[in-house]
């Protein structure tokens, strides 16, 4: 093409130009630079080598599979298998394993209580908050105060089968509506909403107007002294704890359209293993109730627990459960070493192994509805 | 330098400047418009407060953001620096008088009805193609119009050749236009409503989706922007293109090339196997294609690298071209399957497209824009050259913020994600890496707000280049002192013919 025109060099590099002008713009002619030429080269090559390898091309019936069998389900297999295999370590013990035997290997503990945060934090942390703190609506799970039940079992059905979730196992209760349909007048309401804000500063008294309302509408889930009933989920009022509010905005609110809170069913989500892991973790946050009151059971084992829990009657009539050995919820694995020497009631098999067990014979005493 | 030719020495009143001088301003102000809202979204993703529900949460803004960064101030730029160069290279006036004028008014009206669509909900939902069919409609008339006065405008060229510049943004005009009808095939669904649904279904409609997505970087980001850097990087340091045999070269493997390397935006998706395998190896032997063009625009300076140290305006020009071959060799780098197995979903994407974004396409715009003005508007120079050499290293301090912070944490995020316990157990939460990134988004959001100061004093120096203002004190490309003159009050330069 330079040929046919005048040839033309560029005084300051001394190459030859193409011999044409834009607008004052012209070419210089220089040759590739080699080192691109070559680098070309090489990334060619070795696409040319992939395609050997991996699977490339489409052809009839398919594509190339390459000579490494590659395929990205293989990768993600194996990968997972690693993942498999690190859990498997422990997971057969652990599958065996009733909760009480968990509480006991420190191994398996570890383990639970890893498997069980991983879980939460992915699973239970958008509502209950990271560190398990909640909000409104939804339960602190590091406190003692629990709705349905805080000893493992009850953590375990709560999180198979959920709350008013929708199954015929999930836990259900549906608090009256008591102004908005009209089965209390606004006086009335407003005389049990000072009731209850007494009964959570132990204030309460039978002289109150209050009083008589909340014996005939209330007392049958919340109790006669107001401190709740877990078979069905009525929470104690004669704490300072408040699911939705403890002004007395919030608690006319309530009273008036009352809440129903609900919480999924992770047995249909999640597999047995990572259940059973949440309610270990769960119920190791700092709450969790021992399976049976002391007094009831008189056992000569003793066992070695992680953490110690003192029960002791409050002034209000509540329980406060004081942790010596709270354990840390957001440190790995910490395992509190101290073995303690507590006496540790027996818990029924059958219920300690929802998987099915083989010798139901020796039945204890269940532990009686909590207080 | 040379007096073979007259087109260089001869001046052309005939060529059409005016419509050059409304695609310009158009670039300015859609430029402040999505730069604004790049950093509202980015202070969103920090303090997630700043979102204003229905209208102005992060999912509705994020979108008028990259459209309005990409074909409200990148569109405007090529059709700004098309329209000059196809005239100056082609000596001829740009053909048509109505039609650029509609070309114009049209892609305004475009890009209005996109963003309106965006706050109120409307999408296609594919990304940087949100606009529903009606938007798209309009854009297809106003692209073949576009196409029409380039391709005419060329067809009566007085220059017995086709300058390369003109090869870049034909092939951009051209690709993006299949692209774009590509990509849109929808149905609507609604008789009053803007709803549609894509025909292809499924793993073919993601594949089409990124086969348009990724040359919609290759054609308009990347083709269209390396059209303008033939053109003014040569003109500004007054030297021939280094390679003419290497301008072809890298331009035909660069548009072949490009077409298939899409996939790799959908490693370990449905996608099979051997397309992934495809779309990776394309985008290996891609690499050195695109690097054809940072080695012309680089090699040009050869001979006249002192003057990079006296004009900040080629600066511009030559760090734009730097970024580009970075983000050049990062793409393929993202692309092989094991690399992209750690990036892929994370801010090392986002921060990639942004060494691209505002490295390349945004210096090689301010560069040529600031060589433009001042020719467009009868000036010999613009208002201040220390007010470019200001912007210039505002906007490259806030580049290098915004890259590393997403580099950092993007990395940080993949590597959080897969990290396994002993035990088998995934060691951080999704929430814990949202967590871990709030300082890098305030140091990206800072970065963000540092590149906007700088396009708004380009604004300023624009403004005062048109009045007529020469600041004092200044000195121009070559070193030479100026006169400092300041127009009277109200005074706007008469629009010139450009030397």
């Amino acid at each position: 093409m330079t040929n046919e025109h005048k040839k033309d060099v560029d005084h300051i590099s001394g190459v030859e130009t193409t011999g044409h002008e834009w607008d004052g713009l012209k070419e210089l002619n220089n040759p590739l630079p080699r080192w691109w030429v070559w680098v070309w080269l090489v990334s060619i090559i070795w696409s040319i080598w992939y395609f050997v390898v991996y699977p490339a091309w489409p052809v009839p019936g398919g594509a190339t599979e390459g000579t490494s069998g590659y395929s990205q389900y293989k990768e993600l297999s194996e990968s997972q298998n690693e993942i498999h295999q690190r859990q498997a370590v422990y997971l057969g013990k652990f599958e065996q394993a009733s909760f009480k035997e968990v509480l006991d290997d420190p191994e398996l503990y570890a383990f639970a209580v890893a498997g069980g945060r991983a879980a939460f934090k992915d699973n239970c942390a958008m509502c209950h908050g990271t560190g398990a703190e909640g909000g409104f609506g939804y339960p602190n799970l590091n406190d003692d105060d629990w709705l349905w039940g805080g000893k493992i079992d009850d953590i375990h059905t709560t999180l198979q089968y959920g709350i008013r979730a929708g199954n015929d196992d999930t836990r259900v209760s549906q608090m009256p509506a008591f102004g908005k349909d009209g089965l209390l007048n606004k006086e009335e309401i407003n005389e049990v909403v000072e009731y209850v804000l007494a009964l959570s500063k132990g204030e309460a008294q039978a002289s109150m107007p209050g009083y008589t309302v909340f014996q005939e509408n209330c007392a049958a889930c919340h109790g006669e002294k107001g401190t709740g009933g877990r078979e069905v989920g009525a929470p104690n009022l004669t704490d300072s704890i408040w699911l939705y509010g403890g002004t007395k905005e919030a608690v006319y609110e309530t009273v008036y359209n009352a809440h129903a809170g609900v919480m999924p069913a992770w047995g249909e989500r999640l597999d047995k293993n990572t259940i059973r892991q949440l309610a270990i973790y769960v119920h190791e946050l700092g709450g969790g109730e021992e399976d049976t009151p002391v007094a009831e059971v008189a056992v000569e084992d003793v066992v070695p627990v992680l953490n110690v829990i003192e029960v002791e009657e409050t002034p209000e009539g509540g329980v406060i459960e004081d942790v010596e050995q709270p354990l840390p919820v957001e440190t790995d694995r910490v395992i509190v070493e101290e073995e303690i020497e507590t006496p540790q009631p027996l818990i029924p098999e059958d219920i300690l192994n929802p998987a099915g067990d083989e010798t139901p014979a020796a039945h204890l005493p269940e532990a009686p509805a909590a207080e | 330098m040379s007096t073979t030719t007259v087109s260089n020495t001869q001046a052309h009143p005939e060529y059409n400047y005016d419509i050059v001088r409304m695609f310009v301003i158009a670039t300015c102000f859609w430029g402040v418009v999505g730069m604004s809202g790049g950093v509202l979204i980015a202070l969103q993703l920090a303090f997630p407060d700043l979102n204003f529900e229905p209208y102005f949460n992060f999912g509705r803004l994020r979108p008028l953001h990259t459209s309005a960064v990409i074909f409200a101030f990148g569109g405007n730029a090529l059709f700004a620096t098309s329209y000059y160069v196809v005239q100056r290279t082609c000596r001829v006036r740009l053909w048509g008088d109505k039609l650029p004028l509609f070309t114009f008014w049209g892609y305004q009206a475009f890009i209005v009805m996109a963003a309106v669509g965006y706050l109120l909900g409307v999408t296609q939902s594919k990304e940087y193609a949100e606009p529903e069919w009606y938007a798209d409609l309009w854009l297809t008339v106003v692209w073949v119009a576009y196409l029409l006065v380039y391709m005419m405008t060329i067809i009566k060229r007085k220059e017995p050749h086709l300058y390369v510049a003109n090869w870049f943004y034909l092939s951009f005009i051209i690709t993006v236009a299949v692209l774009h009808l590509g990509n849109n095939v929808h149905i609507p669904v609604e008789w009053l409503g803007a709803k549609s649904y894509s025909v292809p279904a499924g793993v073919q409609s993601a594949m089409i989706q990124w086969w348009y997505g990724h040359n919609a970087v290759g054609f308009f980001l990347t083709a269209g922007f390396l059209g303008m850097m033939y053109y003014f990087i040569p003109k500004r340091a007054e030297r021939p293109v280094y390679s003419y045999r290497l301008s072809i070269v890298h331009f035909w493997s660069l548009i072949f090339i490009y077409i298939w390397a899409g996939p790799h935006h959908l490693h370990y998706t449905a996608l099979p196997d051997w397309t992934q395998t495809l779309g990776m190896t394309f985008s290996i032997i891609l690499w050195m294609p695109s690097w054809g063009g940072m080695i012309n625009g680089m090699m040009t300076l050869s001979g006249a690298w002192h003057k990079l140290r006296s004009d900040p305006v080629l600066r511009f020009m030559i760090i734009g071209v730097a970024f580009y071959g970075m983000s050049t060799f990062e793409g393929p780098l993202m692309a092989i399957r094991y690399v992209n197995s750690l990036s892929h979903y994370t801010d090392w994407t986002i921060g990639h497209v942004h060494s691209g974004a505002l490295g390349w396409v945004g210096f090689i715009t301010f560069g040529s824009l600031y060589y433009l003005v001042p020719r467009l508007w009868g000036q010999k120079e613009v208002y201040s050259l220390k007010l470019v050499n200001l912007h210039l290293w505002v906007a490259t301090f806030g580049i290098v913020l915004y890259i590393t912070a997403m580099w950092v944490s993007g990395i940080m995020q993949g590597l959080m994600w897969r990290t396994y316990d002993d035990m088998g157990f995934l060691t951080y939460s999704f929430v814990e890496t949202v967590v871990e990134m709030h300082i890098f988004y305030v140091i990206r959001a800072t970065g963000g707000l540092l590149y906007l100061s700088g396009a708004l004093i380009m604004c300023y120096n624009f403004y005062r280049t048109i009045k007529g203002d020469v600041r004092a004190g200044e000195v121009d490309k070559d070193g030479n002192a100026r006169e400092g003159r300041i127009a009277p009050r109200g005074m706007i330069a008469q629009p010139q013919p450009a030397e």
